[in-house]
């Protein structure tokens, strides 16, 4: 028995520093190239920061992140505000007629291949075009697709957060004079408020990191970042989208570590308190 | 007024709002894409045309369903043989393949990381889930870089003296599902790990107790209660992955053609709308089932 | 003495869910200023009854009548009434002293009065040093009085206690249940709480309903509840009780008999009955004398054989087996070191009480 624990711990710590090391090569691909004084993908020639100013320089580019910026804020907000409206009715209402097809739209944009989501928006906003005139393909366009499935993430996070959630704070409220709408702004938002903040999240980074649907939905003169990375990828080898990769890895570990020192010293602070008690 | 009656209207507010906000968007433009798929566009090629079309005094129909048929024959090749069918079975094929070796390198994964000190856990998760905040677009074109004829692993592979010829690995079948495994491998992790990491420790001693060896405790018990979570992780991953299209585009290889790709083409080069239509319905039909499952399986990983 | 006026009147309440009736035809009548329990296991219905008397259900039929006025209609956000959870329900985004004013400022209360309320509440639940905490920085104890001070900051009409000390262990629950009393008590407010615990309910409160199934079966101080039980459940529900089936033998003005298996019962009060009807004989354990030596003279003499001795320390609890078959529970309180006549396993020993003792039940 002992051999197999023995054994076990070995192939754990393998197997994860191996998943471990495919997970991050590419990335350290990137990091590492953005850096290379060469086009070459092959041999790290010598460092240079050449494809640092080529990334400020692309007007393209930078065009790209400014809109996609742009739509994902959008459509982060939006999202995580029907999200709340979907994840509240799928807790709070157990029964109402139409409650299973309810079900089966918000959860669907989850797996659904994107191609698909993608043509049928792309059917609908030209059909709405010729009846009624509007939207253009753009702007507009890009927010509603990646609402769909910003929706759907939101939805999902915040289900699950308004599900543990002890129901007897609300009825507290209501017994010491809060009347039912206040109760949702005053009492559950505060308590669903993690939620709340890492589905934006969610939300952010799918709209600014899709492509699929952008390419359906975008119109002309209105090209996301990941669309140009994507014409960029298709035609060659292009470094300053490793110097762009590079930048958008620091700053989201730059994210992740400022929100881990963040949640430890909320730790350190509830044992501190409760300690002195 | 009671509570209750108080509660209606508003209540009628609140499924109200995302309701009909999934109806116009979700619903509606499923019911437009079976409409186009049949119809009849006409001599003015317009997608748009009319279903209705009245000539003279009687109404006429204008329905396509035979937009069907040349997905499945095109006169040549007999019935199933056309490239349609072709990049169906591709789609499935690599489609299945990825989940295969999703899970059998996912599934090790998420049981060795639901065993860890729960104290390493949190960090660790965040250490998988890192990759996926960063673009899968530039990930995807680091992967081009190093599998490519004169990239970092074959001129490492060389340089080591392990080969003499660099190995020919982009848009082969190794690169396309070494892109796809790489995508959807936290997709497949996730539910996997919130499934083990919630399964009652005390089952297992009780196995062992009763003279069970690891392996076999591990085969009898562990792998049956994680079957929520196996079959929510294969859906999520091979679902979408049918339709997949930007790796196929980056790392696959003229032998590759999955469906998504075929679609694009005929709805952005060939402007066959109806014909793209046609062939996003088909696809439908072939995630029913795993889309079924899915959702049958989804809820069940928190039990 | 002055009449106590009924304050919170049930009348009829009845909650059904579904085909199921929770609550059933319950006529209850509160006065002003006291404590009342609602007594019994899980699922009698009591916590039905606090909700409706909250607002969170809406009864099916009846009225509930609070100073007068029918307030069974009423959203809980509109009541007079306030609720002290089970779970405290704190709001834990906000500190205690948030927590509290919450109410207040609902209200629409300027701030410094609210202020005010606020501290006389710390004061009044000693917790003016955790002001500024956070309930999950606070210990179970503390959390109970945070949730009180709340509950009482708006100064209700009726407070509702939900459990009050079912959260807390042992011995901090009995220095609670005085401090408790004693802060209701100068407060002044009428209180309604829900328990399960016969013992919280009998030292906390005033009068007890003891409900069963739905309906409420007796109603009455701790006192006349356990000396006079009216019903076999309340007697067996309430405290240790020795029940012996039989039929009313003879009938008097101030006294009866009852023909039991074990013998005759002397009771010492008259019933209304009629001979030979079915009847129940209820003798509380405490008030058996046992010993291995046989009496004088005596009332109610019977003799059985030790079958189970359990020591408490304070108390000896005999389990007697009788020649009629049964068993009797009876208490000895352990009163004096002395050591002889001990009794001891199978020993033949014979038990009596006193005609004031039993009491004759009929439902």
């Amino acid at each position: 028995m002992m051999a197999g624990l023995f054994l076990e711990k070995r192939t754990s710590r393998f197997w994860l520093a191996t998943v471990f090391l495919f997970l991050y090569i590419p990335l350290l691909f990137l990091i590492v190239f953005s850096f290379n004084s060469t086009r070459q993908d092959g041999v790290f020639t010598g460092f240079s920061l050449r494809w640092y100013q080529a990334l400020l320089t692309d007007s393209r580019l930078v065009e790209g992140f400014w809109l996609s910026l742009k739509v994902a804020l959008l459509t982060g907000t939006l999202s995580v505000v029907l999200g709340c409206f979907a994840a509240f009715v799928l807790v709070r209402y157990r029964q109402f007629s139409g409650r299973t097809l309810f079900y089966g739209m918000v959860n669907a944009p989850l797996v659904m291949p994107e191609v698909i989501i993608g043509l049928s928006l792309l059917l609908l906003m030209v059909a709405s075009q010729r009846i009624f005139g509007f939207p253009e393909r753009g702007f507009a366009t890009l927010v509603l697709g990646h609402m769909l499935l910003g929706m759907a993430y939101c939805t999902t996070v915040i289900q699950s957060r308004l599900q543990e959630m002890d129901r007897s704070i609300e009825e507290a409220a209501m017994d010491l004079g809060c009347k039912p709408v206040q109760v949702f702004f005053l009492i559950t938002l505060p308590s669903i408020a993690p939620a709340l903040v890492s589905s934006w999240l969610l939300a952010f980074t799918l709209s600014f990191d899709d492509v699929v649907l952008s390419e359906f939905l975008s119109g002309p003169g209105v090209t996301t970042l990941p669309q140009v990375i994507f014409s960029y990828a298709r035609r060659g080898v292009n470094p300053s989208i490793y110097a762009a990769a590079t930048l958008l890895i620091a700053i989201v570990s730059l994210g992740i570590i400022a929100y881990s020192i963040y949640a430890l010293r909320q730790q350190k602070r509830a044992v501190n308190a409760s300690q002195a008690t | 007024m009671t509570m209750k009656a108080l509660l209606s209207p508003a209540k009628r507010f609140v499924i109200g709002v995302p309701y009909v906000w999934l109806l116009v968007f979700f619903a509606l433009p499923f019911l437009i894409l079976l409409r186009i798929s049949i119809t009849d566009m006409g001599a003015s090629i317009d997608p748009f045309t009319p279903l209705l079309d009245r000539a003279g005094d009687s109404w006429r129909l204008l329905l396509k369903p035979q937009n069907y048929l040349p997905l499945f024959t095109d006169g040549v090749s007999g019935f199933g043989g056309t490239i349609y069918i072709q990049a169906y079975q591709t789609s499935l094929k690599y489609a299945a393949l990825t989940t295969l070796l999703c899970l059998a390198i996912g599934y090790p994964f998420a049981y060795f990381l639901a065993r860890c000190k729960p104290s390493v856990r949190p960090a660790l998760l965040l250490l998988v889930m890192l990759p996926f905040w960063t673009s899968f677009l530039l990930r995807i074109s680091a992967w081009k870089g190093i599998l490519a004829d004169q990239g970092v692993l074959n001129n490492l592979l060389l340089w080591l003296g392990i080969i003499n010829q660099p190995i020919v690995m982009l848009y082969t079948d190794v690169s396309m599902l070494v892109g796809m495994t790489y995508v959807y491998l936290p997709f497949m992790i996730l539910p996997l790990y919130t499934n083990l990491v919630k399964m009652d420790m005390r089952l297992l001693e009780a196995a062992h107790d009763l003279g069970a060896s690891r392996f076999k405790a591990f085969w009898l018990i562990t792998v049956p209660l994680s079957k929520a979570g196996i079959v929510a992780g294969c859906m999520l991953v091979f679902i979408p992955a049918v339709g997949e299209f930007v790796i196929p585009s980056l790392l696959g290889g003229a032998d590759n053609i999955m469906i998504g790709r075929v679609m694009w083409d005929e709805l952005f080069s060939s402007n066959n709308w109806p014909r793209a239509s046609a062939l996003s319905v088909v696809m439908m039909l072939l995630v029913l089932v795993p889309l079924a499952l899915y959702y049958r399986y989804k809820d069940r990983t928190v039990e | 003495m002055t009449i106590a006026t009924a304050y919170l009147e049930t009348d009829q309440l009845v909650k059904r869910f579904g085909g199921v009736a929770a609550v059933s035809d319950v006529s209850l009548s509160i006065n002003k200023g006291e404590i009342f329990a609602l007594l019994g296991s899980s699922g009698c219905g009591k916590s039905t009854l606090l909700r409706m008397l909250a607002g969170f259900e809406v009864p099916t039929s009846g009225r509930i009548l609070l100073g007068g006025s029918d307030i069974a209609a009423m959203p809980p956000h509109e009541r007079p009434v306030n609720m002290m959870f089970q779970s405290y329900a704190l709001f834990p985004h906000l500190n205690v002293s948030d927590n509290i004013a919450f109410g207040l400022k609902r209200e629409g209360m300027p701030k410094a009065q609210i202020a005010q309320r606020v501290a006389e509440m710390l004061t009044l639940t000693q917790l003016q040093d955790f002001a500024q905490r956070k309930p999950h920085q606070l210990s179970g104890g503390q959390q109970q009085r945070v949730a009180l001070a709340r509950s009482l900051a708006k100064k209700p009409q009726l407070l509702l206690l939900d459990e009050p000390l079912g959260a807390l262990d042992k011995k901090l629950r009995e220095r609670t249940q005085f401090e408790l009393v004693n802060i209701l008590e100068s407060v002044g407010v009428t209180c309604v709480m829900v328990t399960h615990d016969q013992e919280e309910a009998m030292a906390m409160a005033s009068r007890i309903a003891v409900m069963s199934q739905g309906r409420v079966l007796q109603v009455g101080t701790p006192k006349e509840i356990y000396e006079h039980p009216n019903c076999r459940f309340v007697a067996d529900f309430i405290g240790n009780v020795n029940l012996w089936e039989g039929t009313l033998d003879v009938d008097a003005a101030d006294c009866c008999e009852v023909k039991t298996a074990h013998g005759v019962v002397h009771v010492g009060h008259g019933i209304s009955g009629t001979l030979g009807m079915a009847c129940a004989v209820a003798i509380r354990p405490e008030k058996i004398t046992i010993s291995k030596t046989r009496p004088g003279l005596v009332t109610n003499l019977f003799s059985g054989t030790v079958k189970e001795i359990a020591y408490f320390g304070s108390y000896n609890t005999f389990i007697v087996e009788m020649p009629g078959g049964g068993a009797v529970k009876i208490l000895e309180a352990n009163t004096s070191r002395y050591d002889g006549g001990d009794i001891t396993w199978n020993d033949a020993i014979f038990f009596w009480f006193d005609e004031t003792a039993p009491v004759v039940l009929t439902q």
